[in-house]
């Protein structure tokens, strides 16, 4: 999504906590909410419990969290795929928990969804299975046609709409498996570990896909994924779910900027850049001699949108200032990341340093002394 | 003359093996459906009629073919009106070769990936639509392979029914092979039997692997 957009949304309605979204009025016009639904397989094994949660109209909405947390089972409550034991699934203000086969089918053509293994029909062509959802709701044969064409035109495999499956590739099948889902012209996609089984470089073009459909169909979409990559790159808003429940939710750039919960710092860490090996050896609690520098760690968690001040921050620590390293990227528009510095010859104590930083950081951390 | 017979044989053969077979198809598709939707976890899911007709299934293909078809005889009487040719021939093949198929045609159906059914409900299907766009279609190549097994199979047992006065290839050879010790016949018989098992096997792995997209 573009800045202008998220710069939208965060003036516009998500709610961005989960005390928040309890009293958020914007709760009634949820797109999807969940009303402590639970999950139980076998009376004992308990996939999802006490899951609150309201997604808006048109955003990306992501899941995230370790196998076996429960993303799959939540993910497709949305379409019953899998019937909840417990709570409630409302779409649109609508509970689907009661359907009936002619309305859950007729919910399920509002509702596309893609797969992590895409689930093409192996015995029919690329064309075929993109007419199947069509052909089975009775459109006529000129109109679906027409669809056909407009949606492999869209995922960009015109040229490919006599091959079987068996005859592409990763990429261009789970292309096959967006334009299949996007027949019936949904309001919400469901994206099953869509990206999971491809090479990052197809996930990139995947997921360009995905925003673009976001933005030009102005469809929901929700996501389960355990790559935390996935959601930076595409997600408004993102939970994380452990043993079923939900640990953290938030805007992405705060869940990313501040992982509060351990899951959550722990699906991140291959995102963060840690102390490099090499560093960490020399690092000492105190300082071996007197020119030893003292090692400042700043973290920005993107609730300020400036970049920081380089100089400023320099001249306020004094003395001499490395940078050990660092990064900054932006994530929704704020300024996420971490810089690494040793200070030397500075006049302030290390105490000093550190609330001096503060200025210009979220978290400052002193990590020690290097020589 | 003998020639004449050997044709007439052969006629009888296909006629026994065809009828039967064309039967069991008909008839053991859907049996195998049901048999794959209704077990727990299935579309039509019905655990306790899926397990009676599962063990009738079993029953009938436990019975060994020379044993079924004595055991037939009232029956096919009641059916035919008579116990004797081809056509009462084609009652016990055509009920020891329905479960036989339906068995094969089962294992086909039930490799069908489950995500595909799934997807499948997805993008709003009914259930009947599961059936026909996406378990048959997907498991196609393997019924096909299974049909060809269910003929290779019958022209097996048609040569036992022969032995009781069914008439066919297997009639012949034993009356003259093993009655009148006619080698020449006898080895005549095996040859077109052969040939026959060949065709049919080639033609439907042939069919099979130009249904299999995978």
């Amino acid at each position: 999504m573009t800045a202008a957009n998220a710069q939208q949304r965060d003036q516009g309605t998500p709610p961005r906590t989960a005390e928040q979204t309890e009293l958020h009025p914007h709760l009634n016009r949820a797109h999807v909410r969940f009303i402590n639904l639970g999950k139980t397989y076998d009376g004992s094994v308990h996939a999802l419990q006490g899951i609150d949660l309201a997604i808006q109209r048109g955003e990306v909405f992501g899941i995230i969290g370790r196998s076996g947390a429960g993303k799959s089972s939540l993910i497709r409550t949305i379409n019953r795929l899998e019937q909840p034991s417990s709570g409630r699934v409302l779409i649109d203000q609508v509970d689907i928990g009661e359907f009936d086969e002619d309305r859950l089918v007729a919910l399920r053509r509002r509702i596309g969804m893609i797969f992590q293994h895409f689930n093409l029909m192996s015995a029919k062509t690329v064309w075929q299975n993109v007419e199947l959802p069509l052909k089975v709701a009775g459109v006529p044969k000129l109109q679906r046609e027409q669809k056909v064409r407009e949606l492999l035109e869209l995922v960009g495999l015109k040229d490919k709409h006599k091959a079987y499956p068996a005859q592409l590739s990763g990429g261009q099948k789970q292309r096959v498996g967006i334009a299949r889902s996007l027949v019936h012209d949904p309001e919400i996609l469901l994206c099953d570990e869509a990206t999971s089984a491809l090479d990052p470089e197809t996930t990139q073009s995947i997921l360009g896909l995905l925003r673009e459909i976001n933005q030009r169909l102005g469809l929901t979409i929700v996501l389960i994924t355990h790559e935390m990559a996935v959601i930076r790159e595409i997600c408004d808003r993102v939970v994380v779910l452990e043993h079923g429940r939900i640990v953290e939710q938030g805007p992405v750039w705060q869940v990313f900027g501040d992982p509060q919960h351990a899951v959550s710092k722990t699906l991140l860490a291959p995102l963060q850049h840690g102390l490099p090996e090499e560093l960490q050896s020399r690092l000492q609690a105190t300082p071996a001699s007197a020119d030893a520098a003292l090692v400042l760690r700043l973290q920005f968690t993107g609730s300020a949108t400036d970049e920081p001040d380089l100089a400023a921050l320099f001249g306020a620590l004094g003395g001499r200032v490395r940078l050990l390293q660092g990064g900054v990227e932006r994530i929704q528009g704020h300024a996420l990341g971490q810089l690494l510095l040793a200070v030397n010859g500075s006049p302030h104590e290390a105490e000093t340093l550190r609330s001096r930083a503060g200025n210009w950081a979220q978290h400052v951390e002193v990590l020690g002394y290097v020589v | 003359m003998w020639f004449d017979r050997l044709v007439q044989g052969a006629i009888d053969t296909l006629l026994m093996v065809g009828v039967s077979s064309l039967i069991a198809l008909l008839v053991g598709i859907p049996l195998a459906v049901f048999l794959v939707t209704s077990d727990k976890g299935g579309i039509y899911q019905a655990p306790a009629l899926n397990r009676v007709l599962g063990a009738f299934v079993n029953l009938f293909r436990s019975i060994p073919f020379l044993i079924l078809m004595v055991a037939l005889i009232p029956f096919t009487r009641l059916i035919v009106g008579t116990t004797y040719g081809v056509w009462a021939a084609v009652v016990p093949l055509t009920i020891a070769a329905t479960p036989f198929f339906a068995r094969i045609a089962e294992v086909s159906l039930r490799e069908v990936d489950h995500g595909l059914i799934e997807a499948a409900q997805a993008m709003g299907c009914r259930r009947r639509h599961i059936i026909w766009h996406v378990l048959l279609p997907e498991a196609l190549p393997g019924i096909v392979g299974g049909f060809t097994i269910t003929l290779v199979t019958m022209i097996n047992s048609s040569a036992m029914a022969g032995a009781i006065g069914a008439g066919g290839l297997g009639d012949i050879a034993y009356r003259y092979g093993y009655q009148r010790f006619d080698t020449q016949i006898m080895l005549t018989v095996i040859v077109l039997l052969v040939v026959l098992v060949a065709v049919i096997q080639l033609g439907g792995d042939r069919l099979a692997r130009g249904l299999n997209k995978r």
